[in-house]
């Protein structure tokens, strides 16, 4: 069976949990930027969490069935519909050959994953299917879903239909977002005062908000420690010698407007990074609009890896839920 | 040198062998992360080398941040023991300088650029010294290349010119970054050149092309069918200047899969280096020309 494109949404593509292993040579690891959405998804229709499936952004595409399926929708709050007939969202729904599946206009957040029963069938590129634009690697063609495609599906069953995920295991985020940040990397070039008002300032998360990054502007400028630079660094104070970035770092070219690296992020480069979003905060981050007041939240490793052990709960217990 | 450690939130540990860059730190990261490879650690996932510090991606769920932190600590001492001597391999890899695709490209550009009114070679001519831009593209062309990291997007080189401080190229980035540069361009930024391996976005000063792909996710280049990556850290590269005709000829080449740099293994000391760049220069051009 197959999906036929009807319209491509905005920059929609196919993803599932991500390609590790080959950041050492530019390749990010990719995969939904809400990992937690694509899983509940998928257990939804009941594929592997790992199976691929779409996150649009903003806007939903819109899919017509060769033959009979179930979807699911989740992570933003985007009304789905099938034939036209409102549905519900984080529930499995069964669709049947020459229907379509279309959307409403975003209420909240900002991606949607839509998975369907069988998973999107595209060729594996280094261990994923996950869509790498930038790399022309993974996905469909190694780009985002175009009008006339036809994406390929596996084989699936079309049990439990209408199960859906309990109100208390989504998140969605609030109106003003807050993001738990472990200072660190190169945080000792700021002066006290920037180290103050990093934390202590509201954001707002800037237009230029993407797969590789999020960019954050309104807060006061980060003034860095007086110094020579390093031989190789670059004239600016915010350049260091090209290292490595980690996911969820958080750079600031120039010392004004704050990104944070994200799933398809670049994997090294020239700007100092005033430390890293924690892990259990990444999926969220992926669901900010533009727009978004955001505050920076500082934690240490211990509240890091508690916030971890958080989600791996709520995980197990969406897992439980669904799979029994 | 002091090393100084970092943790990048609960899933990466940061190590910056020197703040500033040169072969010394690059050899002690690299030892390093050879090390750290070697002793198998339970949880680490990624280890990625750049120019003089590395990163290790590792899951908090199988070892605990400190624990992580004090075993690759414990490398740190052997890995300062180790020989800086390393097998790798040297290839040439042709170059049109001063082409019409990146001639295009950067007036395209030229207000988000420092002197507006000289090209990117003219420019960074000037600023290195040189009387002239073919003696500036001399000096890129005259001496190789290291691979002190691959990285930024896919398969791109960042790579360390294997010459004393005082003949090292420095050039600024971009005042603001571009939103498109050709593909295979050769950049410089700060110290490092590249060679950008697809389209998109830079921020680095453009000084020609290469014919030759480096990354493939096809894997249908003739040698890029075994991985779709080229270059690996401590390769070695040589520059040949070429002319528009030879360029397109290599081209074709590339397109009816014969194309075949000229590859050669070599290993590299230090040591040997240091004592004397230019004649350990020479030895390694000479293998790579089959003396």
């Amino acid at each position: 069976m197959a999906i036929k494109v009807v319209h491509h949404g905005l920059a929609t593509t196919v993803q599932d949990l991500g390609r590790p292993g080959y950041f050492h040579l530019g390749i990010p690891v990719g995969g939904a930027m809400d990992r937690y959405a694509m899983r509940a998804a998928n257990l939804l229709v009941g594929n592997d969490e790992g199976a691929a499936g779409l996150e649009a952004v903003f806007m939903g595409p819109q899919l017509e069935f060769t033959a009979d399926a179930l979807v699911a929708v989740t992570g933003a709050d985007m009304p789905v519909k099938i034939d036209g007939v409102d549905q519900p969202g984080w529930t499995a729904l069964k669709v049947k050959a020459g229907q379509k599946l279309s959307f409403d206009f975003l209420n909240s957040g900002a991606r949607i994953c839509i998975a369907v029963s069988g998973g999107i069938d595209v060729p594996v590129a280094l261990g994923s299917r996950s869509t790498y634009p930038i790399g022309a690697l993974g996905g469909d063609k190694g780009r985002p879903i175009q009008a006339g495609d036809e994406l390929p599906v596996g084989e699936g069953s079309l049990a439990s239909e209408g199960r859906g995920v309990d109100p208390g295991l989504r998140r969605v985020p609030g109106k003003l977002a807050e993001l738990r940040v472990l200072p660190g990397l190169y945080w000792h070039r700021l002066t006290e005062a920037a180290k103050e008002t990093f934390f202590a300032d509201e954001w707002k998360v800037a237009n230029e908000a993407d797969r590789m990054g999020y960019r954050f502007k309104g807060g006061r400028k980060l003034d860095l420690v007086e110094r020579e630079q390093p031989f190789g660094a670059g004239s600016d104070p915010s350049n260091i010698v090209d290292s490595c970035y980690p996911y969820g770092s958080i750079q600031v070219p120039g010392g004004t407007e704050p990104i944070i690296l994200h799933r398809d992020a670049v994997s090294g480069g020239g700007y100092f990074m005033v430390g890293t979003v924690i892990a259990a905060d990444m999926d969220l981050i992926g669901q900010l609009q533009p727009h978004t007041p955001t505050r920076f939240v500082k934690v240490d490793m211990d509240q890091a890896l508690a916030a971890r052990a958080d989600e791996a709960v709520r995980l197990e217990r969406l897992r439980a839920t669904l799979k029994s | 040198m002091g090393i100084r450690y970092s943790f990048g939130g609960d899933e990466h540990l940061f190590v910056e062998c020197s703040e500033e860059m040169s072969l010394d730190a690059f050899f002690k990261s690299l030892s390093m992360t050879n090390g750290i490879r070697d002793s198998e650690i339970k949880g680490i996932t990624e280890i990625c080398p750049a120019n003089a510090s590395f990163q290790v991606k590792f899951d908090p769920d199988i070892i605990k941040p400190d624990d992580l932190l004090r075993e690759v600590k414990s490398i740190e001492g052997a890995a300062a023991k180790s020989e800086p001597v390393i097998r790798t391999r040297i290839i040439e890899i042709p170059v049109l300088y001063n082409d019409p695709w990146t001639h295009e490209t950067l007036m395209r550009f030229r207000e988000r650029h420092q002197d507006p009114t000289s090209t990117d070679l003219e420019y960074a001519a000037r600023i290195n010294h040189h009387a002239t831009v073919d003696d500036f593209i001399a000096a890129h062309a005259g001496s190789p290349w290291f691979v002190s990291m691959v990285g930024f997007v896919a398969g791109l080189p960042f790579m360390y010119q294997m010459v004393d401080r005082q003949r090292q190229i420095e050039v600024p980035k971009y005042l603001r970054p571009r939103t498109d540069t050709p593909k295979l361009t050769i950049g410089h930024g700060g110290c490092f050149g590249c060679i950008y391996s697809v389209r998109g976005a830079g921020g680095y000063q453009m000084f020609g092309v290469t014919p030759m792909p480096i990354f493939d996710p096809t894997q249908t280049t003739s040698y890029l069918r075994d991985f779709m990556v080229f270059f690996r850290p401590g390769d070695i590269v040589k520059f040949k200047p070429i002319d528009r005709p030879a360029y397109d000829q290599a081209v074709e080449e590339v397109d009816n899969g014969q194309f075949a740099p000229p590859i050669r293994d070599v290993s590299f000391d230090l040591r040997e280096f240091s004592k004397d760049i230019d004649g350990y220069n020479a030895k390694l051009e000479g293998v790579l020309n089959g003396h």
